[in-house]
């Protein structure tokens, strides 16, 4: 049966911000999802509020609500539009919370508006853990026993009924205090009572720990006429107790007989039918006892997932894409597997290869926050590698993470586990952290046996020996390796290839084996000698049938084998490196680069190759580039694509036009030197070099008569020292080639500035630097200076566009990437303006850029000061394109190839930005919540994980707005809580003005108190001094839930300044606080234009045609 | 215990030997020998590629690989070792298999011996480390051909390759077949089961529905039907059914006298019996995840199947007479999968609803049979 005609509009909501557990899989669902539905002929109406999507491109749905995912504002989407249908299955947990919203509401009735995909019930039965443990036991199903406790007693009780160990599960919690094992009943007294007071309902969820058994997952579709496939099974490394999302995970499903898999395949249909989803993709969790073969049903998410991204690109089947199309009345077998074309997509993909997921976490920014690993979901973002074994894909997936790690040890990184005693070893890699698999290959390879580490870890011994395969191989080099590259033949350098060696441990492991009077191997050395003996990569294809059907789609992987099958091409070829792992400070911002640069250039009739590996991504999709190739962003790994691709171009005599290394962050930028000259498109690595090294990058902005921060590069503490007392107290001290500013810090005196230099170094070493390599920043801190952030754009002929010219909202000192920013700029004088123009086109001069450019700059008293240059996409790109209207990286992509801005004017891609008379802000989204013992002061060093944008007729209106779509929804009434640092009371005193003058009444900490009321604004509760022994007054005030927001900034700027425990309070009972009064003063201003003008809501379409100078 | 250190040798140390495999059309592959040396360090046979992710116990003890070396797409194969539980036969029948890998042991809770030492306990001989896409890429291109490897030189390997007579016309059933009667199963419903190389999950299957009595494949119809079966059962079997006339006169002397079901070579037996022609695929059917179309609902069903032969659609003809309609269609080449006689109780299906190895989804066609029979006894 054909697509549904009784529907014409469909509304598809997004999942909003990047946050840890919904990250850009959903941007990658969504867009397929979108796209899907417009062929059909559909009318699209698209929410979310998150501007550095895909999906929320305006060309990608009819109409397009960057708005705050807020039931308020998606019911007057709804009204506006009203759409035929709602699918909400493809925006993660968020999209189906709103749509439950929707139907509690009422508003779907109502409107006439019917939810496809997945109905209210099916929804509720999934997600309300009591009634799906109920509905897995009517069919006849095992969970884990579990029960709710309210008090203290309860919870013992119900432990006794249920046996430990026991699992206490955060029902309503934020950051899991109070989650956690309990082995006895004294842990469960004292977990429980932690848990009952965190939890805002006094309620806890009492569940059997089954920690230690083995955990998979099943990916499921179903169809309207309950046809049931299995797409992926996934095996998890980490066994049960470290959630999915934090767990290395393998596919397909290693250690199940056929006889245990298809009866996990019953239970899953059995589950996918009871709870009702109709049709779409679900996942489904299952515990399996590694002793007896036991199974427990954990949990089923009813919609596409990040596991379901996963499963995609592990296997070729689109989950979203298909989903979309069952979900508007398609059967499995009325679409076709567009990879084979001639086959449907009723079947089971079945694979000939291994992939592995490897998590990546950020727990070196977040300070305070132990790097243990649990059933809360901590990683930022993950990597997925391909391979023919499990040792090949691991090997990998270690080294796509970018963490200058080269594969499982065997280089520099791997000493640090010398130093652990035999048991600390085995202890460590018994506690699930980040460093678990490292830990694992140390102890085997220190000679502790797999049965003694698999007890001790719970880590199936099938994953162990395949470990031992690669420890046992190292081994024998280095046996072996005395002789240097001549120790090894063909067989030699096959057999470590087909391990997942790369060239840089072979070396390693060569050097270690070398009398240190021999010149060390290189890394090149070990490639020269490999090729010359004739092992060289082949790339396999992706193909969901294991080959036994013809492939159509070039999705290719490397491995070391006989037949390599990239086909020959006829056209032109630009290679696209991607931006690697989702991480703070690089994340889907650049993904968005990346695409768009693709498919301007398939626009423009060149061929584009896409080198990426992260599996949550758009780019990673084998349909966005013409030719895949889900490969480690690593030097050899790049090269070796860049032989395929040049080799594929050998018969046609169609050359490789070049790489793009400016699209994804410091990724691809880093890679620009081991690239072969001249196949680097746009500005030139020496330029970006200038731009980077700070001795050169003085000089030029000397030279430009250009003003920056006076400062200077220390290689030493003595340096650094010097530096700081030539230009003066505060500085800022950080390493250079960092993103997000990493491991940046404000220092006001000798003693940490020692400190910090030293730490930097020590960091800068374990990722394989060195302080001369890498040397540290020291410049002038210029306070409370309001920092602008510049996006344009130049060509080859020397033509500057400026496209953005953002103000941020918090001073200088919170990075540009954590703190809100304005298009237009709010309070520049024209002449400022005017200069950060000049100065920008100046510096793109001077650097000869061809393509992107980002100068970030801090003005104070109108003196405008240059802090960096970027001369690559920066993070702001998507947020300008949409405020704008303005396909800036599509012109960036364009002009790194040739094309000039005119010529892109009369083509008609590059129109004027619009000045509609709206205002964007952009507004970053914080992991607080996650990490209850971090101090959630903004800095320089960025830790937002995504962002999202707000829209309106006024400042405050699209400030408002963005506070809302970042979860800070701004209270319409109440008590506002103020404790303010002396130099920021001047600016307080205005916000707290606003405040009253809104109504809201005012609590302060005493010294606060003082200044408002001696300034003529009433105080109606004091509260003792910050610091103070009576300080807990502060902390009960918010936690009695009188306080409706909270506005604190620190004296000092050290980390963890004080009003830390106000601060904390506040996160703890989710009052929304705001950190800088430059914030407070925007908050006050929406507020008010908020009561005056009332919520409305406006598509990017109106916003991009409402231009008043076109 | 199972440490480094006691790995640990020169670079080769308790590496296995080289050994090669060559295709009949010539092309060569690099591997490892594993499970058993066959003689003169050559196997042969006619080589097959499987697409199963798990399940390889139950291929390579499916007696319907007679005469065939099995190739398994996925790389590693033996992760979870081998137990008597999932032996679809007393012992492997296929020639020999060809991996891309082998675990260094298996780990499961249901193990009770590894691969490798189940191949050499049963003389099944083995060839790891080969590149088994190109391998499937190949066979896919040319079609399944004969195959020799093992640890001989080249020419003796090119020599044997060229020589191996694959399974068109033999009849490779008498091999596999039982030498006398036996029962399985319980309950009231009596059936007769022809071992043309019956799997034991089949035999379970029907043991749960019925009284089972097995026979060997040229056990005659007249002593068949003396037994006073509610139903007859054809089994799956190796090699070409156009090979067996003995057994398709069998079968035509049933038709009609008792319910009849057939399952892949059955049911090519039974499609044949009824007039109708059997067909060599290119490169056959083999793997778990097959799709099929149930023609009268149209739901889809996910297969098990393992044929290389197939039923001609439009030889289901007599006198311009339909003597049976396809019930169930494969839908990723149009391949018959299932039919029904028009004018006697009989139906067929080409794939494995017992699946072991594959998906349950198609069990149901056991219960058909019940029913079947249930109506013919009234
Ligand atoms: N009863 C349990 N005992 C031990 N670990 C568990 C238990 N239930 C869940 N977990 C672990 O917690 C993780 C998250 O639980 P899950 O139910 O999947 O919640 P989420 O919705 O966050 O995915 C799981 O991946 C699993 O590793
Ligand atoms: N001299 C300075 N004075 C005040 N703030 C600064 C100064 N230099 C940098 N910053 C702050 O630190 C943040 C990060 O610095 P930046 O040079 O942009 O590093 P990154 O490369 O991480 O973006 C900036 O966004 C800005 O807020
Ligand atoms: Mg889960
Ligand atoms: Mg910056």
């Amino acid at each position: 049966m054909p697509r549904r005609t009784d529907i014409e509009s469909i509304l598809v909501i997004g999942s909003g911000p990047i946050v840890i557990g919904q990250a850009c899989e959903f941007d990658y669902s969504g867009t397929q999802a979108c796209r899907v539905l417009r062929s059909e002929g559909y009318r699209v109406v698209l929410a979310n509020s998150n501007p550095a999507t895909i999906m929320t491109d305006p060309g990608l749905a009819d109409r397009t609500y960057v708005e705050p995912l807020d039931a308020e504002v998606l019911a007057a989407i709804i009204e506006r539009e009203r759409p035929d249908a709602l699918l909400p299955t493809l925006g993660g947990q968020t999209a189906l919370n709103l749509a439950m919203a929707m139907v509690e509401r009422g508003v779907l009735d109502e409107l006439g508006v019917q939810l496809i995909g997945a109905n209210a019930e099916a929804i509720s039965t999934a997600e309300d853990r009591d009634r799906f443990k109920a509905a897995m036991e009517d069919i006849g199903l095992e969970v884990p026993a579990s029960g709710f406790a309210h008090s203290l007693s309860e919870a013992l009780d119900v432990g006794e009924q249920i046996g430990f160990p026991i699992m206490i599960r955060p029902s309503f919690i934020l950051g899991g205090a109070g989650t956690g094992q309990a082995r006895d009943r004294d842990e469960l007294a004292r977990l429980a009572a932690e848990g009952l007071a965190a939890s805002p309902v006094h309620q806890i969820l009492i569940e059997r720990s089954i920690a230690g058994w083995k955990e998979f997952e099943l990916e499921v579709m179903r169809d309207r006429v309950d046809n049931c496939v299995v797409v992926c099974s996934i095996e998890n490394l980490d066994p049960m107790g470290v959630h999915t999302g934090d767990s290395i995970t393998v596919a397909p499903a290693q250690t199940l007989s056929d006889v245990e898999y298809q009866a996990m395949r019953d239970d899953a249909f059995a589950c996918i039918r009871r709870v009702g989803v109709e049709t779409g993709g679900s996942n489904i969790q299952f515990a399996v006892h590694p002793g007896t073969g036991r199974r427990l049903v954990i949990e089923m998410n009813p919609r596409v997932s990040r596991s379901s991204a996963l499963a995609s690109k592990a296997t070729g089947f689109p989950i979203a894409k298909i989903a979309a199309r069952l979900a508007v009345g398609y059967t499995l077998d009325e679409i076709a597997n567009d990879i084979t074309g001639a086959t449907p997509a009723s079947f089971e993909p079945t694979i000939d290869y291994v992939v592995t997921k490897i998590p990546r976490w950020a727990f070196e920014k977040l300070p305070g926050a132990p790097d243990r690993l649990g059933t809360r979901m901590q990683s930022v973002g993950e990597v997925m590698a391909i391979g023919r074994t499990f040792p090949e894909s691991l090997q990998k997936a270690i080294r796509s993470l970018e963490q200058g790690r080269h594969g499982l040890n065997a280089d520099i990184g791997e000493g640090r586990y010398e130093l652990l005693d035999d048991d600390e070893l085995v202890a460590r890699a018994a506690e699930p952290t980040p460093e678990r698999v490292f830990h694992l290959e140390a102890a085997l390879r220190r000679g502790i046996s797999v049965e003694d580490v698999a007890a001790a870890t719970g880590v199936d011994p099938w994953f162990l020996d395949e470990l031992m395969r690669i420890v046992v191989a190292r081994r024998q080099v280095e046996a072996a390796g005395a002789a240097g590259v001549g120790a090894f033949d063909r067989r030699h350098w096959r057999r470590m290839k087909r391990l997942g060696f790369s060239d840089a441990q072979l070396a390693y492991l060569l050097n270690g084996s070398r009398p240190s009077s021999q010149s060390p191997v290189t890394e090149a050395d070990v490639r020269a000698a490999r090729e010359a003996a004739g092992v060289v990569p082949t790339f396999k294809t992706v193909d969901t049938c294991g080959a036994e059907f013809a492939a159509h789609t070039p999705y290719h992987y490397a491995t070391y084998e006989d037949e390599d099958e990239v086909r020959p091409s006829e056209r032109p070829r630009v290679v696209i490196l991607g931006s690697g792992p989702n991480r703070i400070g690089q994340g889907i911002e650049f993904d968005y680069c990346c695409v768009h640069a693709s498919v301007a250039l398939r626009e423009a009739g060149y061929e584009t190759v896409m080198v990426n590996c992260n599996p949550e991504t758009v780019s990673t999709d084998y349909d966005t580039s013409d030719r895949l190739y889900f490969e480690p962003l690593t030097a050899e790994d790049v090269a070796n694509v860049l032989q395929a691709e040049t080799a594929a171009g050998a018969e046609s005599g169609q050359p490789v036009v070049g790489v793009v290394v400016s699209l994804g962050g410091q990724t691809p930028l880093k890679l620009a030197h081991a690239l072969p000259p001249g196949v680097v498109l746009g500005t030139s690595p020496a330029s970006i070099d200038l731009a980077e090294d700070r001795e050169r990058w003085n000089g030029l902005c000397e030279q430009l008569g250009i003003p920056q921060p006076p400062g200077g590069t220390a290689t030493t503490v003595d340096e650094a020292l010097a530096v700081a007392h030539k230009v003066g107290y505060p500085v800022l001290v950080r390493p250079s080639y960092v993103l997000g500013g990493r491991a940046m810090e404000i220092v006001y005196d000798d003693e940490r500035l020692q400190q910090v230099v030293a730490d930097l170094h020590g960091s800068l070493l374990r990722e394989g630097g060195t302080p001369a390599e890498r040397p540290v920043l020291v410049d002038r801190f210029l306070e409370d200076a309001v920092e602008v952030d510049v996006d344009a754009v130049r060509d080859r002929c020397g033509e500057v566009l400026v496209a953005g010219i953002m103000e941020h909202v918090e001073e200088a000192g919170v990075h540009s990437g954590d703190s809100a920013c304005a298009l237009p700029p709010q309070s520049l004088e024209p002449e400022v303006l005017d200069t950060l123009r000049r100065h920008t086109a100046a510096i793109a001069e001077a650097l000869q850029v061809v393509g992107l450019l980002n100068v970030q700059y801090a003005v104070k008293d109108a003196h405008v000061y240059v802090l960096e240059a970027n001369p690559r996409a920066s993070r702001t790109v998507p947020f300008v394109a949409k405020a704008t209207g303005v396909p800036l990286a599509k012109v960036a992509a364009r002009l790194l190839v040739g094309d000039t801005l005119a010529a892109l004017r009369d083509e008609g891609l590059l129109h004027p930005p619009v000045q509609g008379g709206y205002v964007a802000v952009k507004e970053a989204v914080l992991p607080f919540s996650r990490f209850p013992g971090v101090d959630t002061l903004l800095g320089p060093e960025m830790r937002s994980t995504g962002e999202v944008m707000g829209v309106g007729s006024t400042f405050g209106l699209a400030f408002a707005k963005s506070q809302i779509a970042a979860g800070t929804a701004l209270p319409a009434e109440g008590t506002v809580f103020l404790s303010l640092a002396d130099r920021d009371k001047q600016v307080g005193l205005e916000a707290a003005r606003g405040f009253s003058a809104l109504g809201f009444s005012l609590a302060a900490t005493s010294g606060t108190a003082a200044f408002l009321e001696s300034n003529g604004v009433p105080v109606a509760t004091v509260v003792a001094k910050v610091g103070e022994t009576g300080a807990a007054d502060a902390v009960e005030l918010i936690a009695s839930g009188r306080v409706q927001l909270v506005v604190n900034t620190p004296r000092g700027r050290g980390p963890r300044a004080d009003g830390l425990h106000i601060r904390s309070a506040a996160l703890a009972h989710q009052v929304p606080c705001l950190t800088t009064v430059a914030a407070a003063r925007a908050a006050a201003a929406g507020m008010a234009d908020w009561r005056h003008h009332g919520l409305s809501v406006v598509s990017l379409q109106e916003v991009h045609a409402a231009d008043g100078a076109r | 215990m199972s440490s480094v250190t006691d790995q640990v040798d020169d670079f080769f140390a308790g590496e296995r030997p080289p050994a090669l495999l060559v295709l009949a059309d010539g092309s060569v592959f690099e591997g490892e020998a594993i499970g058993a040396a066959p003689p003169g360090g050559v196997a042969t046979g006619e080589l097959v590629f499987n697409t199963v992710l798990s399940g390889y116990q139950e291929v390579v003890t499916d007696p319907s690989y007679a005469g065939q070396v099995v190739a398994f797409t996925y790389p590693h194969i033996g992760n979870y070792g081998v137990t008597p539980d999932d032996d679809e036969a007393r012992r492997p029948w296929c020639q020999g298999i060809v991996v891309r890998d082998v675990p260094p042991r298996p780990s499961s809770w249901r193990s009770r011996e590894s691969l490798e030492g189940f191949l050499v306990r049963h003389g099944v001989p083995g060839i790891t480390g080969v590149d088994t896409r190109r391998l499937t890429r190949r066979v896919r291109e040319a079609g399944a051909m004969g195959c020799a490897f093992g640890t001989a030189d080249e020419d003796t390997l090119r020599a044997a390759a060229a020589a191996e007579p694959g399974t068109t016309g033999r009849d490779l059933v008498s091999d596999v077949t039982t030498g006398e009667l036996y029962r399985v199963g319980t309950g009231a419903l009596h059936v007769v089961a022809y071992d043309f190389g019956v799997k034991q999950t089949m035999l379970e299957c029907l043991g749960e529905l019925a009284t089972v009595t097995v026979v060997p494949a040229s056990f005659p119809a007249d002593d068949a039907l003396a037994l006073g079966p509610d139903g007859v059962f054809l089994s799956n079997g190796p090699g070409d059914p156009a090979a067996l006339p003995a057994q398709v006169g069998i079968v035509e002397s049933l038709l009609g006298r008792v319910p009849v079901f057939g399952i892949c070579l059955g049911h090519q037996l039974l499609a044949t019996a009824l007039g109708g022609r059997t067909y060599k695929l290119p490169f056959g059917h083999h793997g778990g995840n097959h799709p099929v179309r149930r023609v009268a609902s149209g739901v889809v069903e996910i297969t098990s199947q393992n044929h290389n032969y197939a039923v001609a659609e439009d030889s289901l003809v007599r006198g311009g007479k339909p003597v049976a309609e396809v019930t169930h269609v494969n839908l990723n080449d149009g391949v018959v999968e299932g039919i029904r006689a028009t004018s006697v109780p009989a139906f067929g299906v080409q794939y494995h609803p017992e699946a072991g190895p594959g998906p349950h989804d198609a069990r149901y066609l056991f219960d058909d049979f019940v029913d079947l029979m249930r109506e013919e006894k009234r």
